[in-house]
């Protein structure tokens, strides 16, 4: 019959074709040959600029391209020189001046000026550009009430260029995490000329950061963006230490899938990856340590309750929920990330401030709450909803806490699934009971994890509003004292815990794969690696 | 053909009742009666079917409970079929699951089965200008955004299980109702049409008693195409909030979970890959047997 | 004919007019907006947002506009995600990846599928009937995300003949055309095997075997014809969805094509690139299905153009 000739041809084809090709040398052993670093970056980059972008993949690689004032140390997260080789603060804590380095300079030959930061810190605080990030600024003198349009001249914004290689930061008030906020990329010089050539200077859909037309001051410079795919950096020439950076390129590999990047490490594709699929973890703990690791990382994992509607809105039903959930038995058996279960709001040890409030792991209390309340036994209590957005990792310890919840307090809960715009939607309306959320700090201070929950902070949103503490955390905004500052935000923290608008569950950690070839690739809290002090060894060596 | 009519028997109603004759059914039957792998698919469909709906009554772990202590475990005496990461009993999320991926696979097929033929038979038997409008309507459904649309529907209706059959049911009758048409078309312009139009029999029986079964065998195998396609949308409509809520399953469900962990957990994988594969040659076979029951040319043999 | 395909293409364009419109308004009720992130924007900064894309204006106003820009210019505006690329960028750079693959995996499909479909309806209920079939049907019970990843295991993992992942060499085209044409060839195979038979009981297909024809001429000349159609019929749409990318399969093997904007599109709520998507593939669709008629028509001389 011709028909099944034709047929077991045609299979014999494509398996000859599988067959002939194989025995090439993977990325990673080209890579470490050659200093060029292949990493996995999540999901692909909305922009490169960092007045626009918003996300970490973007972080990873704008830190490439472009360097701010200082830059934090790879271990200890201290700042560094960066564009600027010295600094002086004032005596009030109130006034920055930065003096720059005379041989800083962009990729395209042009002397990197004070100047340069001025009209860069402009571009971000003009409102008609809708920057993010812009309230990072906010901590300048005027920069906010020229970011909402209250005052249009920009002079009057505490920042100056005293001359071409001095700038002045001015503040509004003593704000001891200053220099940790200036290795946000929100903070770096863009370069005003190339912006100007490639569409309007203050508003978004801007043209200069396409590889033909990108000009940075960072240890490296675009050179090719193939979008969903990769995206290329190579060593820059201009770059003012250029000698310490050993790193020949960067390949940042835009792969969404957290299977699709494991499997592509496994290949010898990827040195580095940005998370380990769930079911991995517990692999390659034990077959293979040392290509996992698990740093701690500036976040909390927790439950908004949305303390508008009964029952929530009942401070000892609250309480009993959140007294009657195993933590450790959460980050042990469902996440195994080496999470750290979280008793309180603001991860321990954050810049050196760690909360004394907890909230115990403690049935026999919870049921007492739970009956004082007025519902013994869980009688009477309406089933509750958690919402969460789509994600197996949300699921599995929503349907963990469900679990907890029925077995020990008797009370129902319902989980509710949403898509991700939707679930956002709804938290903002107050349209839930209880919600999954994650907060990650933007910088290494408690403050960022304590100011949300001021009365109607836009990323409150549980209806909860306490005057007292509202009153701490802003005298503790005030405040420059280090020691009298952290007792401000401790006390205000013991009240946070003790009402709980929220359910704290556990700290992030980051866990992620990593080849044995890549040196100088230090464990910190924010993630941050600064490139010029990687490199790669061929193992064995 | 048509020249050898007389007079007598040009009476439409008269030869409607005519061409009752014997039961297209009780033969159909009859024959399908004697397809043994058709008989054993369709019993085999029935039993796990009552055994998924009487899940709540059988002597098994409840779907829920978990057993954080364990997490995933392979088949034991006391988990016949393993547990998933949270230690759940996995026979009972199959069989629990399965009440779900049934009753959609089959009742969303059928409702696809039902809009796509109806309007493909009507649209390909007219033709012309209706034809136009019904087909253009088609490219347009076609082209509309699926997740904004179940977003839209959640919407507006609240997760309601029967909005899940019609989510569905909206999408998956398109291609039925293009491929019908495609069939009625070329069926319209043979001998047998002709005449039956020439005699003047009503457009509506010529269009039930006369397309629709000729096209049976073509439908029938894109109807059995569409339950697997069913099942798994619904795996995709529960990640959109719609379909099942944990910590209810269904196959898709299971299936997309166990994929993820196909190399540490295989059984999570096979398990309901298993059932959602043999479930599926059933009613394929039952498919082929019904086809082959109801051909009106083979029966003349 | 040509009458006929300059009617249907000017029917095009009140369907796609249609399309646009409901598919606007679908995704303005639809909750949610584009700058909604975990993060809460600022008042200030959102109400900067939205006048930048227009989105302060009255929604009629804005209805119009955008239907403006896209009629005169064909202008879908900028990706509110992706702020440096216009929409028909995004669409011009990933199309042609998706089309690339598409192509493969229709090749792969038919070939397979055809010659299965009609071994198994030649002799029905033999051996030759069963194995491909049952082979059909494993690969419509293995939904692509189960096939992708165990292919990937296989190949180039234990194997390491392919590479993971990636859209770089030609040899990364094998294992996602595999997976993306093995479903349809089994979708292919089970609709040519159902169409044939049909025909093969046929009055005229007896007729012919009858006076004698070989069957080499019974099936080309004249079972094939008629055989084919729902093949055809189903390849109208599914080449649309073929050749526009499948969001699991781009997922897995990481392909940088159009299909995961469709899903990723509506996901972010990217109002310009939902719209661009949509009408691209309206587009598509309705010429894929118009090539379809043609081709009915041409295999079935009794037809006519109408």
């Amino acid at each position: 019959m011709k028909f099944a000739k034709l047929f077991y041809f045609g299979s014999l084809l494509v398996f000859l074709a599988t067959l002939g090709c194989g025995g090439r040398q993977s990325r990673v052993e080209h890579g470490n040959q050659n200093q060029i670093l292949h990493y996995g970056n999540g999901t692909e980059p909305q922009d490169l600029d960092p007045q626009i972008v918003t996300g970490v993949p973007e972080h990873h690689i704008i830190i490439a391209l472009l360097e701010g004032l200082v830059m934090p140390h790879p271990k200890t997260l201290e700042p560094q020189p960066g564009v600027a080789e010295t600094w002086k603060v004032s005596d009030d804590l109130k006034t920055y001046t930065f003096n720059l380095r005379k041989d800083a300079k962009w990729s395209n030959g042009d002397t990197l000026n004070a100047h340069d930061f001025v009209k860069s810190y402009q571009r971000m605080l003009t409102p008609t550009l809708a920057a993010e990030y812009s309230y990072m600024l906010h901590v300048m003198e005027n920069a906010e009430d020229f970011n909402t349009g209250k005052i249009k001249d920009f002079s009057q914004v505490g920042v100056k260029a005293l001359d071409d290689h001095t700038l002045q930061i001015q503040l509004n008030s003593p704000t001891p995490y200053f220099l940790s906020l200036l290795s946000h990329y929100s903070w770096f010089p863009v370069h005003l000329p190339t912006i100007e050539k490639h569409g309007a200077i203050y508003e978004r859909g801007n043209r200069w950061t396409r590889p033909e037309n990108y000009v940075g001051n960072g240890p490296f410079t675009l050179a090719q963006w193939k979008r969903n795919q990769v995206i290329v950096v190579k060593k820059s020439p201009t770059y003012w230490d250029a000698n310490t950076v050993r790193l020949n390129e960067i390949h940042f590999y835009a792969i969404e899938s957290d299977d699709t990047e494991e499997r592509a490490f496994r290949s010898g594709q990827m040195h580095i990856t940005q998370t380990v699929p769930l079911t991995k973890i517990e692999v390659y703990k034990k077959d293979n340590p040392h290509l996992i690791r698990i740093d701690p990382d500036l976040g909390t994992y927790y439950y908004r309750f949305n303390t508008r509607k009964a029952p929530l809105d009942d401070r000892r039903v609250r309480r009993a929920l959140a007294m009657a959930i195993d933590r450790d038995s959460i980050v042990k058996n469902v996440t195994r990330g080496g999470q750290i279960p979280a008793h309180n709001f603001t991860p321990p040890e954050t810049a050196g401030y760690t909360s004394d409030a907890n909230v115990p792991y403690d049935i026999a209390g919870a049921k007492k709450l739970l009956a004082e309340a007025g519902y013994p036994d869980g009688k009477g209590l309406p089933p509750v909803e958690i919402l969460f957005n789509t994600s197996e990792a949300h699921r599995t310890i929503a349907e963990a806490i469900q679990q907890m919840w029925n077995k020990e307090l008797n009370v129902n809960a319902r989980l509710v699934n949403q898509e991700w715009k939707v679930y956002l939607d709804s938290q903002q309306h107050g349209n839930y009971q209880i919600s999954r959320a994650g907060w990650k700090g933007d910088y290494p201070d408690p403050n960022t994890f304590l100011d949300m929950w001021l009365t109607d902070g836009a990323n409150n949103q549980t209806g909860w509003s306490n005057p007292e503490y509202d009153r701490l955390i802003q005298e503790a905004g005030r405040t420059a004292d280090r020691d009298k500052r952290f007792d401000l935000f401790r006390k205000a923290e013991a009240i946070l815990i003790d009402e709980l608008p929220m359910l704290p569950i556990y700290f992030y950690t980051r866990v992620y794969l990593i080849h044995p070839s890549v040196q100088g690739w230090y464990p910190n809290i924010l993630d941050n690696h600064p490139y010029k002090h990687v490199h790669l060894e061929s193992p064995g060596k | 053909m048509a020249d050898r009519i007389t007079a007598e028997q040009f009476d439409p109603q008269r030869l409607e009742t005519a061409e009752e004759g014997t039961s297209l059914w009780k033969d159909a039957w009859y024959r399908l009666k004697k397809n043994k792998l058709a008989l054993i698919s369709a019993i085999f469909i029935l039993v796990l079917g009552t055994l998924c709906f009487s899940a709540p009554i059988l002597p098994i772990q409840p779907y829920e409970a978990q057993n954080l202590a364990i997490r995933a475990t392979p088949p034991s005496a006391e988990y016949w079929l393993g547990t998933d990461v949270l230690g759940r009993d996995l026979l009972s999320r199959i069989l629990y699951g399965g009440r779900i991926s049934l009753a959609v696979g089959l009742c969303a097929t059928a409702v696809s089965l039902f809009i796509g033929v109806l309007y493909g038979a009507t649209s390909g038997f007219f033709g012309g200008k209706l034809d136009s409008v019904m087909m253009r309507i088609v490219d347009i459904l076609y082209s509309l955004p699926f997740i904004i649309f179940v977003i839209l529907l959640m919407v507006l209706f609240g997760r309601n299980i029967y909005l899940l059959f019609i989510a569905i049911g909206a999408v998956e009758w398109l291609t039925m109702a293009r491929i019908v048409r495609g069939q009625v078309r070329g069926l319209r312009r043979q001998e047998f049409i002709e005449a039956a139009i020439a005699l003047g029999l009503r457009r509506r029986r010529i269009i039930l008693r006369h397309m629709i079964p000729n096209v049976l065998g073509v439908v029938i195998v894109y109807a059995t195409l569409t339950v697997p396609s069913v099942i798994l949308l619904e795996a995709f409509l529960s990640f959109l909030g719609f379909g099942v809520q944990p910590p209810m399953s269904s196959w898709g469900t299971l299936i997309s979970e166990g994929a993820k962990s196909m190399e540490e957990h295989p059984w999570m994988l096979v398990f309901p890959a298993l059932f959602f594969s043999v479930t599926l040659f059933s009613l394929n076979f039952l498919g082929d047997g019904l086809r082959d029951a109801l051909d009106v040319r083979a029966s003349k043999d | 004919m040509l009458r006929f395909i300059v009617r249907r293409i000017l029917e095009t364009i009140p369907v796609l007019l249609i399309v646009a419109t409901l598919t606007f308004f679908m995704v303005r009720l639809a909750p949610g907006n584009p700058f909604d992130t975990e993060r809460a924007v600022t008042p200030e900064v959102r109400k900067n947002l939205e006048a930048f894309y227009g989105r302060d204006k009255p929604l009629p106003q804005q209805y119009f506009t955008f239907m403006k820009n896209l009629v005169t210019r064909g202008d879908f505006g900028p990706s509110t995600r992706y702020p440096n690329r216009t929409v028909n960028e995004l669409i011009g750079e990933s199309f042609p990846v998706s089309l690339e693959l598409g192509l493969y995996s229709i090749a792969i499909a038919l070939f397979f599928g055809l010659i299965a479909g009609v071994i198994a309806a030649l002799r029905p209920n033999t051996l030759s009937d069963y194995v491909p079939m049952s082979l059909a049907m494993i690969g419509i019970c293995l939904p692509t995300f189960v096939i992708g990843p165990l292919l990937i295991l296989i190949f180039a993992l234990m194997l390491g003949w392919f590479n993971a992942s990636g859209w770089f060499s030609p040899i990364d085209r094998v294992l996602p055309a595999l997976t993306m044409g093995g479903i349809y060839a089994a979708y292919i195979a089970r609709l040519s095997r159902g169409g044939m038979l049909e025909v093969l009981n046929q009055d005229f297909i007896r007729t012919a075997r009858a006076k004698g024809a070989s069957e080499k001429r019974v099936i080309f000349k004249h079972a094939l014809r008629g055989g084919l159609l729902p093949v055809i019929s189903f390849l109208g749409p599914a080449m649309a969805g073929i050749v526009t990318g499948s969001f699991v399969v781009e997922t897995i093997f990481q392909i940088p094509g159009l299909g995961r904007y469709f899903v990723t599109a509506a996901f972010n709520r990217d109002d310009g690139m939902i719209m661009g998507t949509v009408i691209f593939y309206a587009t598509l669709i309705i010429t894929l299905n118009l090539i379809v008629d043609v081709v009915q028509v041409w295999l079935n001389p009794k037809l006519k153009f109408e």
